[in-house]
């Protein structure tokens, strides 16, 4: 029983991790229109954003029954190491993905670093291949279409509809409208994405017999969740932030309000429609679709095409990390312990890496509009030490050449302050 | 495998109605309140202009009421 409990605090502290991840990752998906038009102040904005993801994480009660919507069978026998490891094929994949500044979705590490756990541990019987098909590959190829149609046209209409508008009244009305479609995504995203914490922990917490099966999320979970979240949404993934907010297009006011409104539309219809699509491939789309429907604007293709070979290698790679976890895993206490050092490891030394070109709140907004950034550079290839982490080969080709997206030449001298 | 066609239209639909009206809705909620200050400063009647914005932001706030409902429900 001792070992049990203890490999049960465990996989709680991880999952919290994993919150706190995802609060940073997806920080940009409410935010980065807001902060890059000037609607709030950074700090404010993901202020504003962490209070809401709270309240959104005490809102609901309607807790996912399953951590995974169906896609892994939770009754294969999936033990508590199996989703220690998922847990942390997830966040590595979440902190790679940070460093490079590429808004990939969290649901989607955490999904594949499950299915990559899984199918070590398991065996394929464990995997639903269909779901997969349904609740992943399509969705992710439809959110970004879905988003990016809406908020082109809304962009074409709010532009031919305000033309000759007085700019005081209009910037004051955008700024109000933005901050509103802002704020309803957050609270979205505090529903949606604290509830998976909360699923993971009170299923270890079943697995391991310290609750009864089909029991609902304790407080003190609830509470913890939420405020991991939260935590990680204060900090701000700025590096993300300053993708989304510049370096996809170079968004104006009515263009943030446009993709914003198109976000918010879309999440909330597609939840409850019946098909779920990705907050974090919703938003990305949205901007896109804001840069092409404004005359004019420059869309940086070379980001998004990045960005979508992040969300393609988003399941295999977290995958791939959490299956060499499981395997470790399985060998007992010591394998246990190696996994959670090695997964230590790789975060920190990602987060050292991150400490030689930091992004803050201060200088988020300090980089060359879209369109002139996207020129690649060898020179960066120095910059992104990202095979330490175990990523797959591949990756560093997309890392060299983001890391010269989001630091261009021009970057002025970073102060050392508070980054994330 | 089987596709859910008929769902993944109906997003699409929604999504795309739901964006264009809205953003449609609040600019001409902020072109009827630029033309309401237009007014007063010509001394024109503001009525129109305001009855307008009112009725604008008004639906605008509907929507989001809605949506807050949809979190929470």
């Amino acid at each position: 029983m001792e070992h049990i409990t203890l490999l049960i605090a465990i996989v709680i502290a991880t999952a919290l991790v994993f919150d706190f991840t995802n609060g940073f990752h997806d920080t940009a998906n409410a935010m980065a229109t807001t902060i890059s038009t000037g609607a709030m102040k950074p700090k404010a904005a993901v202020a504003m954003s962490a209070v809401l993801n709270l309240v959104g994480a005490f809102l609901s009660v309607e807790v996912a029954k399953t951590i995974s919507g169906g896609i892994i069978d939770e009754g294969a026998g999936v033990r508590p190491e199996v989703i220690f490891a998922g847990l942390v094929g997830a966040i590595v994949w979440n902190m790679l993905t940070w460093l490079l500044g590429l808004p990939s979705s969290s649901s989607h590490a955490l999904f594949g670093g499950l299915i990559g756990a899984t199918l070590v541990s398991v065996g394929a019987d464990g995997v639903n291949g269909d779901k997969v098909m349904m609740k992943i590959l399509i969705p992710a190829v439809a959110a970004p279409i879905v988003a990016g149609v809406a908020a082109a046209l809304a962009t074409w209409l709010t532009y031919r509809l305000g033309r000759g508008l007085d700019d005081r009244t209009a910037s004051k009305g955008y700024r109000a409208g933005q901050i509103t479609s802002a704020a309803l995504v957050s609270l979205a995203h505090g529903t949606n994405d604290a509830q998976k914490t909360m699923g993971v922990i009170t299923l270890v917490l079943i697995t391991g017999g310290t609750l009864g099966p089909g029991s609902g999320p304790p407080l003190w979970v609830i509470v913890s969740a939420g405020l991991a979240i939260s935590l990680g949404t204060y900090l701000g993934g700025w590096r993300i932030i300053r993708t989304m907010g510049k370096g996809l297009t170079d968004i104006q006011p009515p263009q943030g309000f446009a993709a914003q409104t198109g976000a918010a539309a879309v999440i909330l219809s597609s939840s409850h429609l019946g098909f779920a699509l990705s907050t974090t491939q919703v938003c990305s789309g949205a901007v896109l679709g804001s840069g092409v429907g404004r005359k004019g604007a420059a869309v940086s293709w070379g980001t998004a095409g990045r960005m979508a070979v992040a969300w393609g290698l988003t399941l295999p790679a977290a995958g791939g990390v959490a299956a060499a976890a499981a395997l470790l895993a399985d060998q007992g206490n010591a394998g246990v312990t190696a996994v959670a050092l090695l997964g230590a490891a790789a975060c920190s030394s990602i987060w050292v890496a991150s400490r030689r070109k930091p992004v803050h709140a201060d200088n988020v907004n300090d980089v060359e509009p879209a369109a002139t950034v996207s020129t690649v550079t060898t020179a960066s290839l120095a910059d992104t030490p990202v095979l330490a982490a175990g990523a797959p080969v591949g990756i560093t080709v997309t890392g060299a050449a983001n890391a010269a997206v989001l630091h261009p030449p021009t970057d002025p001298a970073p102060a050392p302050a508070a980054t994330a | 495998m089987n596709i859910d066609w008929v769902a993944l239209g109906t997003v699409f639909g929604v999504s795309v109605a739901v964006t264009v009206g809205l953003v449609g809705l609040f600019t001409v909620g902020i072109v009827a309140l630029s033309r309401q200050e237009g007014a007063a400063a010509t001394g024109n009647s503001v009525l129109a202009a305001r009855t307008g914005a009112v009725a604008c932001f008004g639906l605008c706030l509907a929507a989001v009421t809605y949506g807050i409902y949809l979190i929470v429900a």
